[in-house]
């Protein structure tokens, strides 16, 4: 008689331990780097250059947030870095037209928002892959931002707003924009793990069809992980409107790359069905410390892409070695 | 000793929080058909996952040949000549059927593939096989028994030694079943050994010639098949007599809970009607391809309907989508668990409440204690062998997992409940799980149809049959006046 099989147990201790597992493992590779980077270079570790990581990488945490939910899904959501740029453009075209700063976001949060929601209703109604649907929001939208600046920066925005880039907090002497950062995840993350919204991004992930017949209204799921993932991109755009003062059309070009590469690090994988937020955080922050500390060490912009490039295929590479095992 | 093809001996392997395996002994002759039973997760495809490369051993010795081995692939175990078709079918859906047969072995023509020769050996398999398909078309366009057809044609090409079957009849109709006897009469001729695993205990007598009876991972006894009996079978399967096989209730019969009028859906539905009613269970009996699974998703709403109505207890209700039809509650337990009923990589208890959210979320927010309540329960009721609730669903017995299938529907109230297959690869004990099951919702005034292939189940628990054949309702049986000659004849009435 096998007593395990005779009496089931309540306790989550598997799964428990594989998502702890996922963070440790991903919290361990950025540990390593720290100290690598260190002993190259004992600047690495100085509190300014920690808050210049933590920085540089906010927009990619944020969007690869969002950019998590989709994959979990088994999706992709390849129009955020033409998002970050438009929904900036918005809400700058929109303080410039003289709007109170939080009237001009909440614009270009919606407009974020109405991209994402586009894009799922052309993949849930329209049928499209979302490969094809958001690569061509993607191109449609950066030429909207274009065609919107005529290709020039809006600058001169008010300072109201351009502190929730940079400018320190009186918390921990951190910038407003880690906060926000912080929050988000904190929201964000909440949602994919405790809420209903949550269970059936992964079930659709896991399998569509079990989910759509167990009752689960898949389409209005779907469109609303396309709608926080362009949401979040939005958010993303306000921060780094902010941090340089003006929008650009040409903002975030290539960063939906560098939020999959984030997810991927952090446990997601583009078959669907897993991913989690705190995984997602640590992986973006170990591309961040990768490209920060690669530069303090004085390495060439071209050998950094490489490494980065070996870095995402050798993360995904030990995962699946280790899930396998 | 030297006759044998494989010896498996003192075989243990374990997975956490399970012993699949203790010290079990196994061996094939040349020229046998050797099955292998036991309960739902009592290792029977642990045991040949490990002698096909699949899985490697804890403890033991694996000898093929007289040669010991060590699989570490199935690859390795394949170049011994050993083969197995899985439980759960494992095709490409998007390849055709011939390139699924020969994938991994296609015919080389320097280094492009040979279109043409391996077109013209599919077919010559299916036409072995007696199945008349064109070997160019896609999988994805089979339905389950078709596919089980390609996955024993598959076996079957690879001229292996040994072919492991793990369940190979439980989507397939009578005629295909007929037709794999066949074949495996001649494979015995020609010096085959075949291990041939099955809940399905009636065909044994047709095929086995010996008979290994596993009970939660430990041996209880190898027996010629001639000097037993199916009750001993069982006795050993279950550790206790079963008393009976299909524990029918007499209930009063009331009124129509639910009726289909005229519906007709795609191509494999034409004008189907028929009632559910009180106190009755209703079976739905036919040939696999005859509509029935097309009938019950079409009025789930998981497909689409050209025409017809719906009724639940006299007035007319809509439905379009899986949603409304759960709403209204009418549920619908799918055929095909891996495709359509199971979240595969989810824990047991997210699959269980995955349609119950509304029970265990408040503002949105889940509550996974209520979760993990409503599973255990789930477990509790329908004796699921788990280590944890939250084990992943795939590494539960495929039997235990069709559990889970038929649990995630029990948890709300519902008017008529559906069930397509609903004992599919399901042990004789926990078959009688759930006729009992179907007792209770019966007795409680539930709507009850389920719809079948196996002949002996639908005359055993069904009250009233509705016999389906190319798309429409061919009879309409009491109980009493059926039989399986009178449903064949129904069954194919256009054919
Ligand atoms: N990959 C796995 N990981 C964890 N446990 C597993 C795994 N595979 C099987 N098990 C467990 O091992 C036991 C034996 O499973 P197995 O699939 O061999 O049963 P079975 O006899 O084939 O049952 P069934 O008749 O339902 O198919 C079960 O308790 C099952 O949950
Ligand atoms: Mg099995």
């Amino acid at each position: 008689m096998n007593p395990a099989a005779a009496k089931p147990t309540i306790h989550t201790r598997k799964k428990m331990s594989r998502q702890t597992r996922q963070i440790v493992s991903t919290a361990g590779a950025l540990l390593i780097l720290a100290i690598v980077f260190t002993i190259a270079n004992p600047n690495f570790i100085s509190s300014m250059n920690i808050l210049n990581i933590l920085k540089q990488a906010t927009p990619i945490i944020i969007i690869a947030i969002g950019q998590t939910f989709v994959l979990i899904t088994s999706g992709i959501d390849l129009s955020i870095g033409s998002v970050i740029a438009c929904s900036g453009i918005v809400a700058a075209i929109c303080m410039r037209a003289g709007l109170p700063v939080w009237l001009s976001m909440t614009g270009g949060l919606l407009f974020g928002a109405g991209v994402g929601a586009l894009n799922g209703v052309l993949i849930v109604y329209g049928k499209l892959p979302a490969f094809i649907a958001t690569m061509g929001t993607m191109t449609t939208i950066r030429g909207l931002a274009l065609f919107l600046t005529q290709g020039i920066p809006i600058g001169s925005l008010p300072k109201t707003f351009t502190q929730i880039g940079t400018q320190r907090n009186w918390l921990l002497n951190v910038p407003n924009q880690v906060w926000i950062m912080f929050i988000l995840a904190l929201i964000f993350g909440f949602i994919l793990a405790k809420t209903k919204v949550g269970r059936y991004t992964y079930a659709m992930g896991s399998n569509y069809e079990a989910t759509r017949l167990s009752g689960v209204n898949v389409n209005r799921t779907l469109i609303i992980v396309y709608t926080i993932s362009a949401f979040l991109a939005a958010w993303a755009g306000m921060i780094m409107t902010a941090n340089v003062i003006s929008a650009a059309p040409t903002a975030g070009d290539g960063y939906e790359l560098d939020a999959v590469a984030s997810s991927v690090i952090g446990g997601a994988s583009t078959l669907g069905g897993e991913g989690i937020v705190p995984g997602t955080v640590l992986g973006a922050l170990v591309i961040a410390t990768l490209r920060n500390g690669l530069n303090l060490s004085g390495a060439s912009p071209f050998i950094q892409k490489m490494i980065i490039g070996i870095v995402i295929i050798g993360a995904v590479f030990i995962d699946r070695f280790r899930r396998t095992d | 000793m030297g006759d044998f093809l494989a010896e498996l001996i003192d075989i243990s392997k374990s997975f956490p929080g399970v012993k699949a395996l203790d010290h079990v002994n196994f061996d094939l002759k040349a020229g046998e058909v050797h099955a292998l039973v036991g309960e739902n997760g009592s290792g029977k495809s642990t045991l040949m996952k490990i002698l096909s490369g699949v899985y490697t051993k804890d403890e033991g010795k694996i000898i093929v040949n007289g040669q010991e081995v060590e699989f570490q692939n199935p690859r390795q175990a394949q170049d011994k000549g050993i083969c197995i078709i899985h439980q759960e079918l494992n095709l490409c859906r998007h390849l055709s059927i011939a390139e699924n047969i020969y994938l991994g072995r296609e015919p080389n023509r320097s280094f492009l593939v040979n279109q043409k020769k391996q077109i013209e050996d599919a077919r010559k398999i299916l036409k072995r096989l007696d199945v008349d398909l064109d070997p160019t078309t896609r999988v994805s366009e089979l339905t389950v028994s078709k596919q089980q057809m390609v996955e024993i044609g598959k076996a079957i090409s690879t001229n292996a030694k040994i072919i492991i079957m793990d369940e190979p009849t439980s989507a397939l109709t009578i005629k295909e079943i007929d037709e794999l006897f066949k074949i495996i009469h001649v494979l015995k001729q020609e010096g085959h050994g075949i291990i041939y695993i099955s809940h399905r205990l009636d065909e044994l007598a047709s095929v086995a010639d010996r008979v290994t009876v596993i009970r939660d991972g430990q041996h209880i006894i190898t027996m010629d098949y001639k000097d037993t009996t199916q009750e001993n079978i069982i006795r050993y399967m279950v550790g206790r007599e079963l008393k009976e096989k299909f524990p029918r209730i007499k209930t009063h019969i009331g009124e129509t809970i639910f009726e289909v009028k005229n519906l007709t859906a795609g191509k494999a539905v034409k004008n189907v009607s028929f009632q559910v009613r009180e106190g009755e269970i209703l079976g739905i009996a036919g040939l696999m391809g005859a509509g029935r699974t097309e009938t019950v998703r079409a009025i789930f709403g998981a497909d689409k309907k050209e025409s017809g109505k719906l009724f639940l207890h006299g007035e007319e209700i809509h439905i379009h989508k899986p949603v409304d039809a759960i709403e209204a509650g009418v549920f619908c337990v799918p055929e095909d668990r891996k495709r359509d009923g199971l979240c595969i990589s989810m824990p047991v208890y997210q699959n269980a409440t995955l349609p119950n959210m509304e029970k265990v979320t408040v503002n949105g927010i889940v509550n996974t204690k209520k979760e993990i309540a409503i599973a255990e329960e789930m477990i509790e009721e329908l004796t699921i062998k788990t280590p944890t609730v939250s084990q992943t669903v795939k590494n539960l017995s495929g039997g235990n997992q069709q559990k889970v299938v038929v649990g995630k529907w029990l948890v709300k109230p519902a008017h008529v409940i559906l069930f397509d297959e609903p004992t599919r690869g399901i042990d004789v004990g926990a078959k009688v799980d759930i006729y009992n099951l179907m007792n209770d919702l019966k007795e409680k005034g539930i709507g009850v149809a389920f719809v079948s292939s196996e002949l002996p189940e639908i005359l055993g628990m069904a009250d009233r049959i509705v016999v389906m054949c190319e798309g429409r309702v061919t009879a309409e049986l009491d109980a009493s006046e059926a039989s399986q000659e009178v449903i064949m004849q129904y069954a194919t009435q256009y054919m």
